[in-house]
């Protein structure tokens, strides 16, 4: 995992694949010229067809964190979920194979290493899951455990758990009780944290912001480092705009999410 | 090569203030944004004389065709830009023209002199119009005070002096007229204009406000002598060379950078195409 810049400017990319994912879309792009994306950062992605056109929506790109990444023929296969709420992620989830993708990226910090900490825990809400499968794969990879924790609405909002984390053992949570413990994700947090060495355990976490306050409020209850990867609307994803700040964590003033995040370390 | 104000530029294209952080950029992109830096000259994000943090969350909102943003001019303050930014801006391959915004004459008056004197700056733009902050949109729409800003702030440096003027107003052309007759070098227009949708209140721009920006360089460029950095909506070659077909000397790109990193260099390849197929009319 280098730290390679991204390359300067936006690149069409293939769609190489899109499919239904418990209510969500998972499409896939081929990156011929991209370097490996750390887990955490995103991309800026706006269709190169039917996108602004006519005029109209969607007009900015889109950013997405990156959910899998892996080489695949002469590039690197990015992978993306999608849930459509909008008029850019409508059109990102009818996006064909053969059609192509305006790229930027990758883009922004990422999870930091959990060193030495024996219990890296990962708390994915929703959408949120997306970077903490890439996370997850890359821990597992360097035989660091990782316990991950994973809530969702209701069944058509459960996108990516079987796609996303079929190859691992998964606390589940939802709100309709449909699969797992009915109630939140971070209630599973908090027992799990009951039982752990607060200085052995780094969080990481993705997901809506009342449930990322609720990761952050029970970490900082018993002092364990813990990493939000946070969202907000974003107009360019490099630090032109301004659009994306967020409250600075225990501090005045604004980050600006796209330069300075999308992961925040707390604590 | 042409020139803005003595200034030589590599060509027609440069960015809006605000629109393009290049310390941001060069930090994302490494020095590839150095190789091909997208704008023939960087104009800065406006600079205030105290730090400013910027305006809470929502801060954009995207509309058809463009967006609004309530961004608040988040800024080092002067000195801090000074001091940690200018150092950066001057390794860019370009001029660099510095805006500056104040609340009175003896602010702006410290803040140009502070930045006209540094020789990494070739220009000054006085951002009168920012429709986000009260005190700029005050003498912005008055001609007697854009007037009495340039004025007082002309003798200051023999640099140019360009006028960033607001588009919400009736007559915007008699608004140039008083930065002229204060003394101005230039005029750049438009800025944003006043906007609400959804959660954000503040200043739309992208190809929506295009129209607009054309009738307003238009009448502008009837009613001053002074050169015009044209700007609104721009996304690509053919409004580009439309603009300088309004009156501009120079045009600005803004909300296409936010869509495209590298959008002030496509375009102005693109004009540079158009151009040698034919003079302007």
């Amino acid at each position: 995992m280098g730290k390679a810049p991204a390359p300067w400017g936006r690149r069409l990319c293939a769609v190489t694949g899109n499919r239904a994912s418990g209510g969500y879309r998972l499409f896939s792009l081929l990156d011929r010229d991209g370097p490996e994306p750390r887990p955490g950062q995103f991309y800026m992605l706006a269709t190169a067809r039917r996108w602004q056109e006519r005029g109209g929506r969607p007009f900015l790109p889109r950013a997405f964190s990156v959910a899998d990444a892996d080489p695949e023929g002469d590039g690197l296969r990015l992978d993306f979920l999608v849930e459509g709420i909008g008029p850019g992620t409508d059109r990102l989830c009818a996006l064909e194979p053969g059609e192509e993708v305006w790229v930027n990226g990758p883009l922004g910090n990422s999870f930091s290493d959990p060193g030495r900490a024996a219990g890296a825990i990962l708390v994915g809400g929703g959408i949120g899951v997306a970077p903490l499968a890439l996370w997850r794969r890359r821990l597992a990879a360097r035989n660091v455990p990782a316990r991950v924790l994973l809530g969702f609405r209701d069944e058509a909002h459960s996108g990516g758990l079987d796609d996303l984390f079929s190859c691992c053992e998964v606390g589940l949570a939802s709100d309709d009780g449909h699969v797992g413990h009915r109630g939140y994700v971070t209630d599973l947090l908090a027992a799990m944290l009951e039982g752990d060495d607060a200085a052995s355990a780094a969080v990481y976490a993705c997901g809506p912001p009342p449930m990322l306050d609720a990761v952050a409020l029970l970490c900082g209850e018993r002092g364990v480092a813990c990493e939000l990867a946070m969202e907000s609307p974003m107009a360019c994803g490099y630090g032109a705009c301004f659009g994306c700040g967020v409250p600075k964590p225990g501090g005045e003033g604004y980050l600006r999410l796209c330069v300075d995040g999308p992961v925040v370390r707390l604590g | 090569m042409v020139e803005l104000c003595g200034i030589e530029l590599r060509h027609r294209v440069i960015n809006a203030s605000g629109t393009f952080d290049a310390i941001a950029a060069r930090r994302v992109y490494g020095d590839a944004l150095l190789e091909n830096f997208p704008f023939a000259a960087f104009v800065s994000k406006t600079i205030t004389l105290e730090p400013r943090a910027g305006n809470a969350p929502q801060r954009i909102w995207e509309t058809p065709a463009g967006m609004i943003n309530s961004i608040g001019l988040p800024n080092k303050g002067l000195e801090g830009f000074l001091a940690e930014d200018l150092p950066g801006l001057a390794e860019l391959p370009v001029p660099l023209i510095v805006s500056v915004m104040a609340t009175g004459h003896e602010d702006f008056k410290r803040m140009v002199a502070a930045v006209a004197e540094r020789e990494e700056v070739a220009a000054v733009e006085l951002n009168v119009s920012c429709p986000n902050v009260h005190s700029g949109l005050i003498v912005g729409e008055q001609p007697a005070e854009t007037a009495a800003l340039a004025a007082a702030l002309r003798p200051l440096t023999a640099k140019p002096l360009i006028v960033k003027l607001t588009p919400n107003v009736a007559d915007p052309a008699a608004v140039a007229v008083g930065a002229e007759e204060g003394g101005a070098d230039a005029v750049s227009l438009i800025n944003t204009l006043k906007a609400s949708e959804g959660p954000v209140s503040g200043g739309l721009s992208g190809p929506a406000v295009r129209p607009v920006a054309l009738a307003q360089v238009r009448a502008v460029a009837a009613a001053v002598s002074l050169p015009i950095v044209g700007m609104g909506g721009i996304c690509n070659g053919a409004d580009a060379h439309e603009m300088l077909a309004a009156g501009a000397t120079l045009v600005a790109v803004g909300t296409e950078s936010f869509r495209d990193p590298r959008a002030g260099e496509r375009i102005a390849a693109e004009l540079s195409a158009r151009l040698s197929q034919g003079s302007l009319t």
